[in-house]
């Protein structure tokens, strides 16, 4: 079973019902001992990076989400992603869990496009991700894909940690983490076929590391 | 760099679509959860329903449709039509929708935008817009100016305008639609969409006028639209969602590719 971490921010449905799709069980839970029996954890979350946080420390989901983060196969989604890094420049600049090394800054609207005009923000459609390391998360996507994004600020993790980049008036780290510990800016659940084989690929890499 | 979207748009009443679709093999669906089903197969960057039903009875009907939808397409897609308060607005996204498209209630209670944006975010607020060509005037300086229910009544807003505060408002989006090219299959009012797409910094969708594929790649490139709005032209089966791709594909437009094959 995979468990959708849930703390009102989220679009927990959208991603439940992508796993459901592909036959693969899920129980959405703020509950510490429910998320620990699972065989992964999901953390999305669509909206404002204070608000999340806010949320996250008020339910004590905060120290939980860490923990479990350690001992769990742990897949963060667009603000669930952002909010694994350590700080963000949303909402006045918000500290945020600090799973992995690296910040979230916001795009610059000065920033170009590949045609020259400036970028439009939020980044919000169809771009293409291109895999700088491997990772069990491509399992048979063979090569670029391109993933539906929405968000107006961007990941900068430690470059250690890069698995995929995308381009948009710079390019962005899309994919980061470490096996078993990953994030993506992009919505795999709203991504078609390569997005939900991204989400099987997680809940294939969750059984094989019981 | 980001591709461009095509976005069918369903008109649905009841709970069926208004008219039916065809697909290859002159296939009449009429069932709006089955024909989303195909466009999504053919690759439809995302889809648009606009609810038409006037009764509350209809009302649940779509939310029942808005909720199969969900279970059977991957990509995101929006809700519009009637919808004027952050209840509804709950309602259609609780069902499974990414984005809520408002439109004359917010003409009429502009804070209706930016309540929808604080309770959801920006990314889920589609300002949809009805404009069309009228005289210049010290009220109405772009020489374009809004108007509700259906094309039929003018509100005195200038177009230009209304797009600056409603991404002021907190809009994510707006869907712009041309009264004066919707339904001529002419092409889209490229000089209105070039005017609001470089006035606002938000992605903005053209709609109204498409009948040839290089109709959808003016929009794109002229026109500045980030999006272009589909719908007889996919729906008659006079082209192909791949066949528009490819069009523009071809004209080193960024576009996604349409899915080789069903894998999932």
């Amino acid at each position: 079973m995979i468990a959708i971490i849930d703390y009102q921010a989220g679009n927990q449905t959208s991603v439940q019902r992508a796993f459901a799709h592909l036959g693969i069980e899920t129980e959405i839970s703020a509950d510490p001992a429910r998320l620990a029996a699972a065989d992964g954890l999901v953390f999305p979350g669509v909206g404002a990076a204070g608000q999340a946080m806010a949320l996250l420390t008020r339910t004590g989901l905060d120290k939980a989400v860490r923990e479990l983060a350690r001992s769990r196969p742990f897949l963060g989604i667009c603000l669930g992603c952002q909010i694994m890094l350590e700080d963000s420049q949303e909402d006045g600049g918000v500290k945020t869990l600090g799973l992995i090394p690296g910040h979230n800054l916001r795009f610059d609207p000065t920033m170009r496009e590949e045609d020259g005009r400036p970028i439009r923000i939020p980044h919000m459609g169809w771009n293409r991700i291109r895999p700088v390391r491997d990772s069990p998360l491509f399992d048979g996507l063979g090569g670029e894909r391109q993933f539906y994004f929405v968000h107006s600020y961007y990941p900068r993790p430690d470059p250690a940690y890069v698995l995929g980049r995308t381009d948009y008036g710079l390019s962005f780290a899309s994919v980061f983490g470490r096996d078993g510990l990953w994030a993506v800016q992009f919505h795999p659940e709203k991504s078609g076929e390569p997005g939900l084989r991204i989400l099987s690929n997680f809940y294939r890499y969750c059984r094989g590391s019981e | 760099m980001l591709s461009k979207r095509i976005i069918p748009c369903l008109d649905v009443r009841d709970g069926q679509l208004t008219k039916g679709v065809k697909f290859q093999g002159n296939i009449d669906l009429g069932d709006p959860v089955a024909v989303a089903r195909r466009y999504y197969e053919e690759g439809a960057d995302e889809i648009v329903f606009y609810d038409i039903t006037a009764s509350a009875e209809g009302r649940n009907v779509f939310l029942d449709v808005v909720e199969r939808v969900a279970e059977s397409i991957f990509i995101p897609f929006s809700v519009g039509g009637g919808i004027d308060s952050v209840a509804q607005m709950r309602a259609v996204l609780l069902a499974g929708a990414e984005k809520v498209s408002l439109n004359s209630a917010a003409v009429k209670r502009p804070e209706l935008i930016s309540e929808g944006a604080a309770a959801f975010g920006s990314q889920a607020i589609v300002l949809g817009m009805d404009a069309r060509r009228a005289p210049v005037s010290p009220d109405r300086p772009s020489g374009y100016e809004i108007v509700v229910r259906g094309g039929r009544t003018p509100t005195g807003l200038d177009a230009l305008a209304w797009a600056q505060k409603a991404e002021k408002l907190g809009a994510g989006e707006i869907c712009l639609n041309a009264i004066d090219t919707d339904g001529t299959k002419d092409g889209y009012e490229l000089t209105l969409t070039r005017m609001i797409a470089e006035a606002v910094s938000i992605p903005v969708i053209a709609s109204g006028g498409a009948g040839e594929p290089r109709h959808i790649h003016e929009a794109l490139t002229e026109g500045r639209a980030s999006a272009a709005l589909v719908a007889s032209i996919v729906h008659f089966n006079e082209y192909s969602i791949p066949e528009l791709k490819r069009y523009l594909a071809e004209r080193g437009c960024p576009v996604r590719p349409a899915p080789a094959a069903k894998t999932l």
